[in-house]
Parts: structure tokens; C-alpha cells; sequence
């Protein structure tokens, strides 16, 4: 199983390089929006290791909003993405296949270095790791996704074929019948369906200590919890009370540059960066709820949804400022009117528990009870948060993360015999004919 | 708080509770306004229906709703008018991510529709003129006198036709409504009723009520202490020194929808190769009704909230999809199973404590796609449109001389929250050509056939076989086109005596 990792580049824009890096990244678009694929100021697609990656400018742009206290930060420009294997390889090879390209557009940025320099070592000191980080399914690759796409199609037709020439009524036939063709598809070279990469054993060490040891720490700090938990709870209620919100619906001159770039796929980016509320019991709060959701999400949530949510790709909260701004950027799929109802009637729990630590949040009551539940104030909160991601890349468009995981149920079905007639019809059923 | 009231029915529009079933005859005006104060002075002079129920119902009705350039118009400031959701400010047609989720793109666009789809034929004004049959051109005359002439310009004047409830392709239509809580008797503690229910909040209609969510949806408040005319609104409730604006009044959403009835039939027929018996079978698969409305799945287990559980009512929409989760019966792509998928909350199975809490962290699924499609009470729609156009019989629709010709649905529905009853039911569920795991494919009926980002088709439709491979047909040609379309505000009776009381302390035109 190759394991999946993730990518964030962070450099603070020089003076007056603002405007010019922003035309830049807006010119990789064929329309706003839409990357272009072929553009040459970034070979996104010369990376097949590489599932979601975006280029943005990370500002404060709500700096009216009446809720943060912090200077405005200097703007920045964030480059981000999920790859297969691990990331310190990918930078390299990064730094190495689009070296120009990297160099051109982190030109624009503060203390950049003079071309003799390695590009590589400054692509990794200004690498930033996620406080938490979702992945939809451990170990499915790149090129996983592109074979089992290819292997659904293949299949679909000829599935198709099959059933006008001897009907319906024998799954096993038909079964048989596919079979055989994968097995003459691949030793004619048109299919390709490769084999699971060992895990690395570091990885698998590193995870299994995780896996272990984080419970053990929340076993051992339990006591001490539990002791400050009457305080620790007045707390938290006294701060419900008085926390102020922020939730005011935003400027259309906010949401129309954000809606003009959504929606020209089935999947879209979604990038959000507010300020964490000033109290010391919200800086560590969210730090823990963070750390908690990281560890579930490497745990349990890694095999296609996210508690209730089985639409989003990748994600990932990430704490900067010195833990007093957390970004949060995921890659979801449907409309964001569906991407937030989703959140507020599936784990608006959920929500509450990381996002209420952030300053202006629609109040709650004992951490998880309202908040996002109150949909309107939620939605205009998300909204007013959110930034627009001038470029973005998904290595599979036209593809949910639903449709992955099919043509995965559906290429084990070819390696792994069903053993009943049932199994055997549900298989076949996901193959559209 | 004091307990929550019945709404006050003599301040509520007639169409938010009644559609107005036996006055047959229908004809929808869209107007400019031309004249301010002609405009208002002409509002004031008519007599709009109200909710109220009578012993005598009226041979006629008459129905008011406004765009926001038409509330502009009138003589709303920009700050008022600022109080509506944003999808109503901006309009169906003026932006273009609007579209692409509206599904308005391609055959759809607005710069191909007849109305609506530019800043110039965006209607101010939407009149709704209901009389019984042989009556309807009498009450035009009527309430189109010299002042209507000299106030307003006809941008498009619809005609409907009665179709005995049974839409353009030929199946009966309006069967499935919601039920609104009218009385406010059930609890809006948005824990309380996950199961699937027919029976709305009053706020999912009108505003100034709690919707689902237990919350009052945005809407213009206004403080009488800068506004003298604002003692004409009634109170907010939960703002007792505001007042309302919204209260008592309904987002109206219109469309015209084109409908060719030879292509459907046609393309149908083509696909059984001119078997009458399958061409039924394959077009109440894509509908999910048999023509006469009986639904392809068995009556629900346990009655749904909010629907009749005898007579016909009961038999044709007492059931839910909980025992056909596959769509094996009725395909999870038909266009009833995606207008109205009947879904609670949590998906079907949650009976205690313990399998809720399994539920809720996303385990103890069924099969891939359980739990895929949204809670149904948040998206509901009520529905007031009417056909227009001659209807066509299916003989005469396969006949190969039959033209396209002009008819199809003057679709309306009322809603309180554009975006996520309207906008959310159009883009996810009719539009989505990933609705409840489907491969690439839009409703079979409204569907635009857009291809994907990566080029891929979406001009299939699959119906699910429990012998395994599903039944699938493709290349289907869009049957219907949007031709216009526009949001409304239709106020409550008093706030429509308040937006037009503008033009007469400003007096004159408004350029």
C-alpha cells in the first residue's frame, strides 16, 4: 500500500508583487476557474503521483470583519497539494521536473533565492505540516484511479455486448465471460491493472506507533482532564455566552469573484482562513480537537467518508500565525449550497467542535449543540471565510470520490472472486451497462 | 416567547394555500413598470386574493409578485430591497455560476431565453389572473384597465391551458406536495423529526416563521422609528420592535419550461422498438409513476407525516424508497425519486440509541450509496405551475409528421429559502449527474445533457435489474428547455400595501 501525503508551500509576497504574481496564477486558466490543463507555467499533469494541488493567495480579506483582532497578515502565497508517497521526494522531484516554473512564480515572493541556490531546500524549509489532515482512502494512487477508470469503461462495454448476446439470468456466466476478457485485455497490453506497492515499513511503524500511542497519552492525561473538567466546563459555558459572532451575510462583492471560479466540475476547492478566537482555552482547544480529528482520520475515516460525509477528497486544518489563524482547505464534490448542508445536517457536531474556536462562529451550547445548526448564520460564517483558490488541479476530473471508490469495488470484484450469486449480481450491477 | 399562533390568513396570498384547483382558467403576466406611481396606485386598486377561506369561494383570483428590480422600480430603497436572501437579489439569470448550477447552460442558456434572460427582459412584475373557465378573458378586462395600460409594459403574457392535472409528456402531475404545518403544531426543535415527513414548518413557505432548522430565514426588518410606513408591516416575531416585511410572503420561482412531447415519445419508442407495452414500462421507469400516477414502489411500512393514509391520496403517495434502496423498482435516477427522494435525516435502520450513534459517525451502512442523498425536509418545494400549448395525445406525439410545436410548464413553486429549496433541488438532485451514486446522468425528463468536465456523457439513464446488470439506455436527446425565467417576492397583503405606499409620498415616476 503506498500511503498518501501532503504538500504546503507558504511564502509571504514581496512588496508590490502582489498584482503581478496574481495575473500570473489567473493566467494558468483558460477561463476563470478552469485550469488549463497544457499551460506552461506549471506541468501539473507531468506529476502522476500528484491528486490535488492548488496555487493561492492567502490574504485577510475580511479584515472588516468586526470579530478579529490580530494585524493583518502579509499576503502570502500558498502552494498545496496530495500526492502518493511521500512528500519530501515529491518537492525534489518537483524542484527538479518544473524547476523554472516553481522558480518564476516563488520569484514573487520575500528573500527568494538567487538561481545558483537549491531550489529544493528552500521548497522543503517552506513546507508546513497540517495540524490535521483527511484523506478519503489510504493507499488508492494516482494511477490506481486512471487503471480502475479505464478498467470500469472496458468493462461497461463489453458487459454491454455480453448481455445482448445471452441475456441476463446466469450471473456466473457473465462473470466468467468478463473474466476471461480482462485477462485477454491485459495480455494484449490495452488494460493494466498493477499490483499494491508494499507498505514501507517506516510508514507502517511510524502509523502503528501513532496508532497506539496517541491513545495511550489520552489515557494517561485522563486523570488530569477529568480533575480540571468542572473548571474547564465553566469555561467553556461562560465563554458560549459571551463569545461574539460574526455572521452577517457577505458582500456580494465577496461571493461573486468566489462563485464565478465554482462549479465547472463535480468537484471544487475550498479554501477558508479566519482567526482563532483570542482565549488561551480556544488556542488549545481547537489544537486538541485538531489533533484528535487528525488521528481519526488516520485511523478510522480512511476508507471513503468522513463521519457522514462521503464527499470530500482531501482536506486538511492547518494552524499558522503562531496558532492564531487556521486554514482550512478541502477539495469536495457538488455545489458548496450542498457541500455545507451536507456539514450542517450530517456532523454539524463535528463542525462545532473545531470550527467554534474560530472567532466569530455562530454560538454554541456545550461545544457540539448548536453552532452550525443554525443554518443561515453557518453558512454566511463559511462564506465569509472563504478564499478563492486562483488555481487548481485534480488529476481525475469528471470523477467523485464516490465513483473512485466504485471502480475500486469494482476491480476487486475482478481479483477477488464473489463467492454467492448475490454478490456476484451486485457486482455486475455496478458495472453500468 | 409567547405560543406560536396560526398564521393570520387574510394577510397570506391566496397561492401560498390554495392552487386554485377549480378556477381551470390561468394567465401569467410579466410586466415592466413603467410608471411608478401608476404602478402602485393600480396594486392598490385590485383586489388581491387572500389565504382566507369562504363559504363561497371567488369565480376569480388574482395573485401579485415582484422581482427585486421590480421592488427597485416601485420605489424600494436599496437597503430594504438588501434585506432579501442573495439568490433573489441577484436573479436567476445574471450570473453565470448561477447558471451552471441552475443547469441553464448550452439549449438552457438565458441569452436564448424569451424572457428573463437579459438585464433588460428581467419582468418587474409577475401578475397571476385565475377565473373559471370561460371567465378568464371578462376578469383580464377587468383588472387590465387604463391605469394597468399607463403603469405597465407586457413583456410576456402566458397563457395556460387546463390539462386535468396531467402534464405536457402525458402523466398525471401535482401529486406529491408537501403538507404545511399551518396551525404550527409540531415541534420545529430541529432533533425532534428525523424520519421522512410530509409535513413542513410553515417557515420551509412563508417567512417570518421557523423553517426546519427552527431559525427565521433572513428577510427585511425594518425599525418604524425611521420608517413611518413601516406600521403598515406586521411586528417580527422574534424582533418585536421590527417590523416585517417578509412576513407572510413566499420566494416564487418561475420557469418556462419547453417540452417536447414528439422527441420523448419518439426517442422512447425507438428504444423498445415500437412495443407499446415496454414503451409504457420504460417511460414510468423514467418518471417513476405509471401515466395515471400509481408509483412504482409499495406503500411505506410505516405511514409518512403529512400524507393521507386513505383514499387516493394514500395509494397514489403514501410510500417512501426505505425497501427499494437499489432503486430496483424505481430507478434512483427517475425524476420523482430525484425531485422528492423521500429521505430522512439518518437513512433508514436507525432504531435506538445505539444504531444512531453508529449512524452518526458514518458507520453501518447497507450498501455503497446508503446515505448519500440529503435529508428531504430541508429541499421542499410547493409547486403552483400550469401547462400551456395544445397537448398532444402519445398516438398523435409518434406520429412522424407531429412538429415540436409550443407547450410545456409554466413551472412556479413557493419557496422561503431560494438556494436551499429551489436552487438545491435544481442543481443536486435533477441537475447532479452523480445524484445517490448514479454513473453520469441528469433527470431523464429535465435533464440538459451537458457533458462532464473530462468530456464525458451524461445522456443515460439506468434502470437497476435484480438480476445484476442494470438496463440502461443512452443518448438521449434533451426533452425539455428552459425559456424563461425570474424570482419573485410574493408579499404578504400588507406588505404589498407598504412597498407600493412609496410612490405616493414620493409622487411622481421614477425614472
Amino acid at each position: 500500500m503506498t500511503p498518501q501525503s501532503t504538500f504546503m508551500i507558504v511564502a509571504n509576497i514581496a512588496e508590490g508583487q502582489l498584482e503581478p504574481l496574481r495575473a500570473q496564477l489567473e493566467s494558468m486558466n483558460s477561463e476563470p476557474g478552469v485550469l488549463n490543463r497544457h499551460t506552461a507555467l506549471f506541468p501539473f499533469s507531468r506529476f502522476d503521483r500528484l491528486h490535488v494541488a492548488r496555487f493561492l493567495i492567502l490574504e485577510t480579506v475580511v479584515t472588516e470583519d468586526a470579530v478579529f483582532n490580530l494585524p493583518e497578515a502579509p499576503p502570502r502565497l500558498v502552494f498545496l497539494g496530495d500526492c502518493d508517497g511521500p512528500e519530501d521526494t515529491f518537492i525534489a522531484e518537483m524542484a527538479v521536473l518544473a524547476a523554472p516554473q516553481l522558480r518564476s512564480l516563488f520569484s514573487h515572493c520575500e528573500s527568494f533565492i538567487a538561481p545558483h541556490e537549491s531550489l529544493v531546500n528552500w521548497l522543503q524549509k517552506h513546507n508546513i505540516q497540517p495540524a490535521a489532515n483527511y484523506i478519503n482512502w489510504l493507499g488508492r494512487t494516482v494511477k490506481q484511479v486512471h487503471e480502475e477508470e479505464r478498467l470500469q469503461q472496458t468493462l461497461s462495454m463489453q458487459l454491454r455486448l455480453i448481455v445482448d448476446e445471452v441475456g441476463r439470468d446466469d450471473p456466473r456466466e457473465l462473470r466468467q465471460q468478463l473474466l476471461s476478457f480482462v485477462e485477454r485485455e491485459k495480455a494484449a497490453g490495452r488494460l493494466t491493472l498493477t499490483p499494491s506497492a508494499p507498505t514501507p515499513i517506516v510508514w507502517w511503524l511510524k502509523n502503528l506507533l501513532h496508532k497506539l500511542g496517541v491513545p495511550l497519552i489520552l489515557l494517561l492525561i485522563s486523570p488530569l482532564l477529568l480533575l480540571f473538567s468542572p473548571y474547564l466546563i465553566y469555561r467553556l459555558r461562560s465563554l458560549e455566552k459571551r463569545d461574539p459572532e460574526s455572521v452577517a451575510r457577505p458582500p456580494r462583492t465577496h461571493i461573486q469573484p468566489l462563485a464565478m471560479l465554482e462549479d465547472h466540475d463535480v468537484t471544487n476547492p475550498f479554501t477558508a482562513f479566519g482567526e482563532v478566537k483570542p482565549q488561551h482555552f480556544r488556542r488549545y482547544a481547537v489544537r486538541f480537537f485538531l489533533w484528535l480529528l487528525d488521528y481519526s482520520s488516520r485511523h478510522v475515516y480512511n476508507r471513503g467518508h468522513l463521519t457522514r460525509v462521503q464527499t470530500i477528497h482531501f482536506a486538511r486544518w492547518v494552524m499558522m500565525d503562531d496558532n492564531r489563524r487556521l486554514l482550512f482547505a478541502s477539495n469536495y464534490d457538488g455545489s458548496l449550497e450542498s457541500y455545507m448542508d451536507d456539514f450542517i445536517n450530517k456532523v454539524a457536531w463535528g463542525l462545532n467542535l473545531v470550527f467554534s474556536n474560530g472567532a466569530g462562529y455562530p454560538s454554541t451550547r456545550w461545544l457540539i449543540k448548536r453552532g452550525a445548526e443554525q443554518e443561515q448564520k453557518f453558512k454566511h460564517f463559511l462564506r465569509r471565510r472563504q478564499l478563492p483558490t486562483q488555481v487548481w488541479y485534480k488529476a481525475y476530473p469528471g470523477k467523485t470520490a464516490f465513483d473512485l471508490a466504485r471502480n475500486s469495488r469494482i476491480r476487486e470484484g475482478v481479483e477477488v472472486r464473489q463467492e454467492s450469486d448475490d454478490e456476484i449480481r451486485q457486482w455486475l450491477a455496478e458495472i453500468q451497462v | 416567547m409567547s405560543k406560536p399562533t396560526a398564521p393570520e390568513y387574510s394577510d397570506i396570498q391566496a397561492l401560498a394555500r390554495f392552487g386554485h384547483g377549480r378556477l381551470k382558467a390561468a394567465r401569467f403576466l410579466l410586466l415592466i413598470i413603467r410608471d411608478a406611481k401608476q404602478a402602485g396606485e393600480w396594486i392598490q386598486s385590485v383586489p388581491v386574493s387572500s389565504a382566507e377561506w369562504t363559504e363561497s369561494p371567488s369565480q376569480t383570483a388574482l395573485q401579485i409578485a415582484l422581482s427585486a428590480e421590480g421592488l427597485r422600480a416601485i420605489g424600494l430603497s436599496d437597503e430594504v430591497v438588501e434585506g432579501f436572501s442573495e439568490a433573489f437579489i441577484s436573479g436567476m439569470s445574471a450570473d453565470s455560476n448561477r447558471s451552471r448550477r441552475l443547469g441553464d447552460i448550452g439549449e438552457n442558456a438565458p441569452d436564448k431565453w424569451q424572457w428573463g434572460g437579459s438585464v433588460t427582459t428581467v419582468p418587474h412584475l409577475l401578475l397571476m389572473l385565475y377565473a373559471k373557465n370561460g371567465q378568464l378573458s371578462a376578469w383580464s378586462e377587468t383588472v387590465m384597465d387604463q391605469r394597468f395600460g399607463q403603469a405597465f409594459t407586457v413583456i410576456a403574457d402566458l397563457d395556460t391551458v387546463d390539462s386535468n392535472s396531467i402534464e405536457p409528456f402525458g402523466f398525471a402531475d401535482g401529486i406529491s406536495q408537501p403538507a404545511i404545518d399551518w396551525e404550527r403544531k409540531q415541534s420545529t426543535d430541529l432533533h425532534r423529526r428525523d424520519r421522512f415527513s410530509n409535513l413542513l414548518s410553515l417557515g420551509e413557505l412563508l417567512l417570518g416563521y421557523p423553517n426546519e432548522y427552527g431559525q427565521y430565514t433572513e428577510r427585511p426588518l425594518i425599525d418604524p422609528a425611521s420608517d413611518q410606513q413601516a406600521e403598515l408591516l406586521p411586528v417580527a416575531e422574534e424582533h418585536p420592535n421590527l417590523h416585517d416585511l417578509g412576513r407572510n410572503g413566499s420566494y416564487l420561482v418561475m420557469r418556462q419550461l419547453h417540452q417536447d412531447v414528439p422527441a420523448f415519445w419518439r426517442y422512447i419508442d425507438q428504444q423498445v422498438q415500437g412495443d407499446p407495452q415496454e414503451r409504457e414500462q420504460l417511460a414510468s421507469r423514467m418518471v417513476g409513476r405509471q401515466r395515471d400516477g400509481t408509483p412504482l414502489v409499495g406503500p411505506a411500512e410505516q405511514p409518512v407525516e403529512g400524507i393521507n393514509t386513505t383514499g387516493n391520496a394514500a395509494a397514489l403517495n403514501q410510500f417512501d424508497f426505505d425497501n427499494d434502496p437499489l432503486g430496483q423498482q424505481c430507478p434512483i435516477g427517475s425524476h420523482i425519486r430525484r425531485s422528492n427522494p423521500r429521505t430522512g435525516d439518518f437513512p433508514p435502520g436507525v432504531t435506538g440509541l445505539l444504531t444512531r450513534f453508529v449512524r452518526i459517525f458514518g458507520f453501518g451502512r447497507k450498501h455503497p450509496a446508503d446515505d448519500l442523498i440529503a435529508s428531504t425536509r430541508f429541499h421542499r418545494l410547493l409547486r403552483r405551475g400550469r401547462v400551456y400549448g395544445e397537448q398532444l395525445s402519445q398516438e398523435v406525439a409518434l406520429k412522424p409528421k407531429t412538429k415540436k410545436g409550443q407547450r410545456g410548464l409554466h413551472f412556479i413553486c413557493l419557496v422561503a429559502s431560494i438556494s436551499r429549496q429551489f436552487e438545491f433541488v435544481q442543481n443536486a438532485w435533477s441537475m447532479g449527474s452523480k445524484f445517490g451514486g448514479v454513473q453520469n446522468e441528469n433527470d431523464p425528463l429535465l435533464g440538459n445533457r451537458a457533458p462532464l468536465s473530462d468530456g464525458e456523457s451524461t445522456n443515460h439513464f439506468s434502470q437497476p435489474d435484480a438480476k445484476g446488470p442494470a438496463h440502461c439506455i443512452h443518448a438521449m436527446p434533451q426533452f425539455v428547455t428552459v425559456q424563461g425565467g425570474a424570482y419573485f417576492f410574493m408579499p404578504g397583503i400588507r406588505a404589498l400595501r407598504y412597498i407600493t405606499s412609496f410612490t405616493e409620498s414620493r409622487g411622481g415616476p421614477k425614472s
